[in-house]
């Protein structure tokens, strides 16, 4: 019994301290990067290479001043950052950085991720309805409209993963992954990404914090260390995405030569850079433009997916896996084209010339 | 069985990232869709007008550069035109062919400023906005070689200019006119056939023709509505008709079309560049101007196409060395009077895209 | 691409183009280890008055548009004039060089070269007991006789005086930067 305690005890101090460096690292490979796409260096003053930039981030924020405005609904207002954050930590109770080396390894692992990534939802609306604020309040209401309506799309990618699998721990995709699922099942991760960008709010679909009409949606009001969880909160989200991305898609901690965390982490960076890419380049899209991209055109796709993925496990179960390869990446590209021509850009308003 | 709902009101009041400067909107919105909009502007109100009347003609230039604060040639080239045909002071080529060129440089820097700041209010985080600000940082550093500012220039003078163009002007001039339209093709790679941009834009914030000649709209506003109205072409001035250029009209009157019209006339702008450089003749720069300047009494209205429109100085002068009545036509403010029409029905989002594509200063919606 | 111009084509094109940037050298000057050398014409934020060459005829301060220029003359024992007092408000003035170009001997005042003219504390200030430096009027920002002379920070700028322009480095542009206009 107590090898239990331990265990978690030891787990415990690792997760925290592994979510807070690499959201610190984060944050300065965000910053670093995209200065570079647009031309500039970033940070590069605090600390060698700016390395001590976030440090200094965290600092002030520390030490500001916490203001809550009059009118607010006081409870509400405190526990707000706290229900958003605390979920994100629970996330990664069940993400394997090695083999078996996780805090739980539970055999229910990816739905217990799904459902508790749910409940941060819970949180950013109480922040935005508690302040008091119009801005706040339609940043609010597009989160609920935006994040709900891309838990289903999120879940059916998923489910291509684990059909394959046939288990939903965690520990067990990683090790069914000879070839990586990536390969196998593309149309499932392009449909992942979107839609896991769009639970975190990640530009294209970061109108829940559009700082160029609504100031900052629903963290106007909030300064202090309780604007630095949502911070924080952001940043782990983002992070636990990639770990997912990675462990689901990309082979997790598998690799040849080094150790497993290893190219466990490296996998995660490449996947975060990969984000950072596009938020560097693209607009963003309006709240119903969302919505439709959402209803509209992910979800028959993984739809879709989930049906070829079934047929091809029950009619040719042995088929040789590069022939599989080829035949699945056809079908993606097939399958984007076709529902392209369905999906007309703007209802019908737009066409390319 | 309706649900009952109720109108809110949200002020997007003076500080707030996306107006350009101290601006004012009263929107009424039902859920995300605006039904009502009410323009508050007069924040940086400075009364140019009424300090230009206690001062001379010659100590007016300076404040023409503080109206539209990202297109200060073509300013003062409006004014100092509206001077020169008060007095009657000819100009001599060599002037000409230069004011020719620094005004279609300051289109082109002013058309990268707005699309930058455009782009900006879309979403895109600022990445596009760097790009073109690079490409107008060449052309300011031009302008900086010439009259030494890089904002408020003050460079042009009744019958020409005082102090000529310095002698690495020209081969600087040359590099930057070979390179920029292959900048300008990356941009348009990065926007024009963006899904998310034409999503945004296309289609959204419609003027419709006989709006956009009723309420006085101008310029590339008035060009993307399909009309076809370009003063340098239907009332020529300097000596834009030795010049052959195209001017770009779209139909429909949307954002993507009056974004697309500031593309092409950038490059429209580098080849009247082109031709300007090709024949620039020697000689003197400055005619004959008396030192203290007393037009006869009378009255003058003169314009020039500027990057935001038809940009027009009225004068009246009763004889002395100051104004008696000195009088600016605002292109942007004109540009906004069809606001209202334009936003409702459309949603917040798309409130800052159509705000962002008619391209304000708030220097001269204010004066 | 055309087959995929409307599926994603388009953004497709976008990210690659904003890959290529990370290639392109920055274009960030790193102030204040380098420094970028000024137009030869420079409007800085000083204006330098020479006593030497003035023949005090007031011209400056009547093209003055905000009437910065605070000039008293007399005339002196050999019927030519002197000036008694001249000062000029820099908290006025506007910087457009209208009184550089109005001076008919061309080398009683300049334009400056310096723009960087910001200081942590005031230093000529006229304080009472007990008050502090935000109640206190700046005398600062008023320059007089002097004052106004060229010094190792006051160098003479090149507007319309083409003998001080000689003397100026060559403008840095960005034209000529180095690695970065290849596409």
């Amino acid at each position: 019994m107590s090898d239990f305690w331990i265990h978690l005890l030891v787990y415990l101090v690792i997760l925290f301290g592994f979510v807070i460096v690499s959201v610190l690292i984060f944050i300065w490979l965000e910053r670093r990067l995209i200065g570079r796409f647009q031309l500039r260096p970033g940070p590069n003053r605090a600390g060698p290479f700016g390395l001590l930039q976030p440090i200094a981030d965290a600092i002030k924020v520390l030490i500001k001043e916490d203001i809550i405005p009059s009118e607010a609904d006081k409870g509400v207002f405190w526990l707000a950052p706290l229900v958003a954050f605390v979920p994100v930590m629970l996330m990664f109770a069940a993400i394997p950085f090695a083999d078996g080396v996780m805090l739980v390894d539970l055999n229910i692992g990816i739905l217990y991720i799904l459902a508790v990534s749910s409940v941060t939802v819970i949180g950013i609306f109480m922040a935005g309805w508690s302040s008091n604020n119009k801005y706040s309040l339609l940043g609010a209401m597009r989160t609920i409209a935006q994040e709900v309506s891309y838990e289903i799309p999120l879940v059916l990618s998923i489910l291509g993963v684990v059909m394959l699998t046939g288990s939903l721990s965690m520990n067990e995709i990683v090790k069914a992954q000879d070839v990586p699922f990536i390969l196998l099942q593309p149309l499932g991760f392009f449909v992942y990404l979107s839609a896991a960008m769009a639970e975190v709010n990640r530009t294209p679909f970061d109108l829940l914090e559009a700082e160029s009409e609504i100031i900052a949606g629903f963290h106007t009001e909030y300064s202090g260390m309780k604007f630095g969880l949502f911070y924080l909160m952001e940043y782990a989200e983002v992070l636990a995405v990639s770990a997912i991305a990675t462990t689901l898609f990309l082979g997790g901690w598998q690799g040849p030569l080094l150790h497993p965390v290893f190219w466990f982490i490296a996998k995660v960076l490449l996947v975060f850079m990969f984000i950072i890419w596009v938020r560097a380049t693209l607009p963003r899209l309006r709240i119903d433009q969302v919505m439709a991209f959402g209803w509209k055109f992910l979800l028959p796709l993984s739809l879709a997916n989930l049906v070829i993925t079934a047929f091809e496990i029950l009619i040719a179960p042995d088929i040789n896996t590069a022939v599989l390869i080829g035949i699945n990446i056809a079908v993606m590209f097939g399958l984007v084209l076709l529902f392209s021509r369905f999906y007309k850009l703007g209802g019908g308003r737009v066409s390319i010339k | 069985m309706a649900i009952k709902t109720e109108n809110f009101i949200l002020n997007i009041g003076p500080q707030h990232p996306s107006t350009h400067g101290v601006f004012r909107l009263r929107i009424v919105l039902d859920g995300e869709v605006i039904t009502d909009l009410e323009p508050v502007f007069g924040y940086l109100h400075r009364g140019i007008e009424k300090l230009a009347e206690g001062r001379t003609y010659l100590q007016d230039i300076p404040f023409t550069d503080r109206l539209d604060y990202l297109g200060s040639m073509t300013n003062n080239h409006a004014y100092v035109m509206a001077v020169e045909k008060l007095a009657g002071i000819t100009v001599p080529e060599r002037a000409e062919y230069i004011r020719v060129i620094l005004d279609e440089l300051q289109r082109i820097a002013s058309h990268l400023a707005g699309l930058g700041f455009f782009l900006n209010d879309l979403g895109a985080l600022q990445t596009p906005l760097l790009y073109m600000f690079r490409e107008r940082e060449k052309i300011v550093e031009l302008f900086d070689m010439c009259s030494g500012q890089r904002l408020n220039y003050n460079y042009y003078r009744f019958g020409g200019f005082v102090q000529d163009l310095p002698e690495e002007f020209l081969p600087a001039l040359k590099i930057l006119l070979d390179t920029l339209p292959g900048f300008i093709d990356e941009y348009e790679q990065l926007i024009s056939t963006n899904e998310i941009v034409l999503i945004r834009t296309k289609g959204v914030g419609v003027l419709k023709r006989d709006l956009a000649i009723n309420s006085s709209a101008a310029g590339p506003v008035l060009r993307a509505s399909g009309i076809n109205w370009d003063i340098r072409r239907n009332d020529p001035y300097s000596i834009y008709n030795r010049f052959e250029f195209d001017i770009p009209i779209a139909k429909n009157g949307d954002t993507y079309d009056r974004y697309m019209i500031r593309i092409l006339e950038m490059r429209q702008s580098v080849r009247i560049l082109r031709q300007a450089v090709k024949d620039l003749p020697e000689g003197e720069i400055m005619g004959k101007a008396p030192k203290l300047l007393k037009p006869p009494a009378g009255e003058v209205y003169s314009r020039i196409e500027g990057p935001k429109g038809e940009l027009g100085f009225y004068l009246v002068s009763d004889g002395t060395d100051k104004p008696y009545r000195w009088r600016v036509r605002p292109p942007c403010l004109l540009n906004l009077s069809a606001l209202k029409d334009m936003v409702v029905g459309w949603k917040v989002a798309d409130l800052m895209a159509i705000f962002g594509s008619i391209d304000i200063v708030m220097g001269e919606v204010d004066r | 691409m055309s087959v995929l111009s409307n599926t994603g084509g388009g953004i497709l094109k976008g990210m690659r183009l904003t890959f290529k940037h990370l290639f392109r050298p920055w274009i960030t000057v790193q102030y204040p280890e380098e420094k970028l050398a000024m137009s030869k014409r420079i409007r800085g934020n000083q204006v330098i008055w020479v006593k030497e060459t003035c023949i005090a005829c007031l011209a400056c301060a009547r093209a003055c548009p905000v009437k910065a220029i605070n000039m008293e003359v007399s005339r002196g024992e050999d019927r030519k004039l002197k000036v008694d007092h001249m000062s000029i408000d820099f908290g006025l003035c506007i910087f457009c060089g209208l009184c550089v170009e109005s001076c008919p001997t061309k080398n009683a005042i300049y334009m400056g070269c310096g723009y960087e003219t910001t200081t942590y504390r005031c230093t000529n200030v006229e304080k009472a007991e007990g008050q502090s430096f935000s109640e206190c009027r700046c005398r600062e920002l008023i320059l007089t006789g002097d004052e106004l002379g060229p010094s190792e920070t006051r160098v003479l700028s090149g507007y319309d005086r083409p003998d001080a322009a000689e003397k100026l480095p060559l403008q840095t542009l960005l034209i000529n930067k180095k690695g970065y206009f290849e596409r």
